[in-house]
C-alpha cells in the first residue's frame, strides 16, 4: 500500500462515520431545528471527506471531486437556512427545554407567535 | 437596484469570466485547445448575461492581500467545521441528548449582502449554531446549547473570529 | 482496500436507513424535507464511492447532477412551505 492509499482509506472511513452520524442525528433529535443542525453539519464534513478520499485514491478524478466538494459546502447551509426559516414562518416553533421560555426565542420579535399548537403536516 | 458605472461593469464581467473559466477547466479537467476555446466563449456569454446577478465585487477582490485573507479564512472555517462535527457527534451518540436549544440574536458590522451571506453560511457550519434569518444587520441564530441570551456576548462567542477576517476581505 | 470500501458502504447504508425512517415518520413536511436532504448528500457520496469501486467515471457526473438537482428541489420545497411560491 502506498501512502496515498492509506490517506484515502482513512478519509473514506472518517467520511462514512460522519455520514452515519448524520443519519442517526436526523433520527434521534427532538425537533426540526435540531435535526437540521445534526443533518447539515455531519453530512457536510462526511460528504466532503469521502469525496476527497475517492479523489485522492483515483488522481484523475480530483478536479471533479473538488467541484462536488465546493458544491456541497456551498449548498448545504443555504438549503438548511431556507428550511429553518420556512418552518418557523409556517408556525412550528422551536422546542425549548429551559424554563425561561420568553427570552430563549428571540426570533418572535420578527415573526410573532400566532398559532397555539403545532398543526400536523 | 443601483446604477453601475462602466468600470464596475467591466470589473464584474472580467471577474465572472475568470471564475467561470476556472469552473469550466475543472469540469473538463483537460487543457486540449478546442475545449479551452469553447469554454472561453461560453463563459464569456454567461458572464455578459449575469453582470447584474452576481453583485459581489469587482476586480479589487483579486488583490494579493485579500487573497491571503481568503486563504486564512478557509483555515479558520475548516477548524470550526471539524470542531462542529465532533461536537455534533458527541451530542448524537450520548444517550441523554445534552441539548438546551433556543434562538438568540446579534448585530453585525458587515455592510454588503454578499459578506452577510458568507457569514451566515459559516455560522451554519460552526459548532451548534444554525442561522435562521437575517433582517437588515441582525442575525437570528438557532443555538443547540444556549450559553447566553445577551446579543453582545452571543456575538463574541459565535461570530467574532469570522467577522474579523471578513471585514478585511470585503 | 476492498474491505475499507465495504465498511464505508455499510455505515452509509445504516445512515440512509435511519434517515429513511425519519422520512416515513415525519411528523411535519419540513422534517421529511430534512431527511430527503440528508439522503441526497449520502446518496451523492455513495455514488462517487460506487463509481470508484466499479471504476466507472460516469458515476461522478451522475453524482454532480444529483447534488445540483437535490439542492434545487429542497429550495423549491422550502419556498413552497413558506407560502412564497
Amino acid at each position: 500500500m502506498s501512502i496515498l492509499e492509506i490517506i484515502g482509506g482513512i478519509l473514506l472511513i472518517i467520511g462514512s462515520i460522519f455520514l452515519f452520524l448524520g443519519g442517526l442525528g436526523i433520527y434521534r433529535m427532538p425537533d426540526t431545528y435540531n435535526r437540521l443542525q445534526a443533518g447539515t453539519k455531519a453530512t457536510t464534513l462526511g460528504g466532503m471527506s469521502l469525496v476527497l478520499g475517492v479523489g485522492i485514491l483515483e488522481p484523475a478524478w480530483i478536479w471533479k471531486a473538488l467541484i462536488i466538494i465546493i458544491f456541497i459546502a456551498y449548498s448545504n447551509p443555504i438549503s438548511s437556512h431556507a428550511l429553518a426559516r420556512a418552518n418557523y414562518r409556517r408556525g412550528h416553533y422551536p422546542y425549548i427545554k429551559s424554563k425561561d421560555k420568553k427570552n430563549m426565542d428571540a426570533y418572535q420579535e420578527v415573526v410573532p407567535h400566532t398559532k397555539e399548537k403545532e398543526d400536523k403536516v | 437596484m443601483q446604477t453601475l458605472t462602466f468600470n464596475q461593469k467591466l470589473g464584474r464581467f472580467i471577474l465572472n469570466w475568470i471564475f467561470l473559466m476556472i469552473v469550466w477547466l475543472m469540469f473538463t479537467s483537460t487543457l486540449f485547445w478546442q475545449e479551452v476555446v469553447v469554454g472561453a466563449l461560453v463563459s464569456m456569454l454567461l458572464s455578459l448575461a449575469s453582470i447584474r446577478l452576481f453583485t459581489c465585487c469587482t476586480l479589487s477582490l483579486l488583490n494579493p492581500v485579500r487573497i491571503f485573507w481568503m486563504i486564512w479564512y478557509f483555515f479558520v472555517f475548516l477548524k470550526a467545521l471539524i470542531i462542529a462535527n465532533f461536537d455534533v457527534a458527541r451530542r448524537v451518540i450520548s444517550p441523554s441528548l445534552p441539548i438546551n436549544p433556543g434562538i438568540v440574536k446579534f448585530k453585525t458590522k458587515l455592510k454588503t449582502n454578499y459578506s452577510k451571506m458568507v457569514l451566515a453560511n459559516s455560522i451554519t457550519l460552526t459548532p451548534g449554531t444554525l442561522s435562521v434569518d437575517v433582517v437588515g444587520d441582525t442575525f437570528y441564530i438557532h443555538w443547540i446549547d444556549v450559553e447566553t441570551t445577551d446579543p453582545e456576548e452571543a456575538f463574541k462567542i459565535i461570530a467574532e473570529p469570522f467577522e474579523k477576517v471578513l471585514l478585511k476581505i470585503f | 482496500m476492498t474491505y475499507i470500501i465495504y465498511i464505508a458502504l455499510t455505515l452509509m447504508a445504516l445512515g440512509m436507513i435511519f434517515s429513511a425512517i425519519r422520512f416515513v415518520k415525519g411528523p411535519t413536511a419540513a422534517d421529511r424535507t430534512v431527511a430527503m436532504d440528508t439522503l441526497t448528500t449520502i446518496g451523492v457520496a455513495a455514488l462517487v464511492l460506487v463509481g470508484y469501486m466499479f471504476e466507472r467515471f460516469i458515476y461522478v457526473d451522475v453524482a454532480l447532477v444529483y447534488a445540483v438537482l437535490g439542492f434545487i428541489g429542497v429550495i423549491v420545497i422550502a419556498r413552497y412551505l413558506e407560502g412564497a411560491l
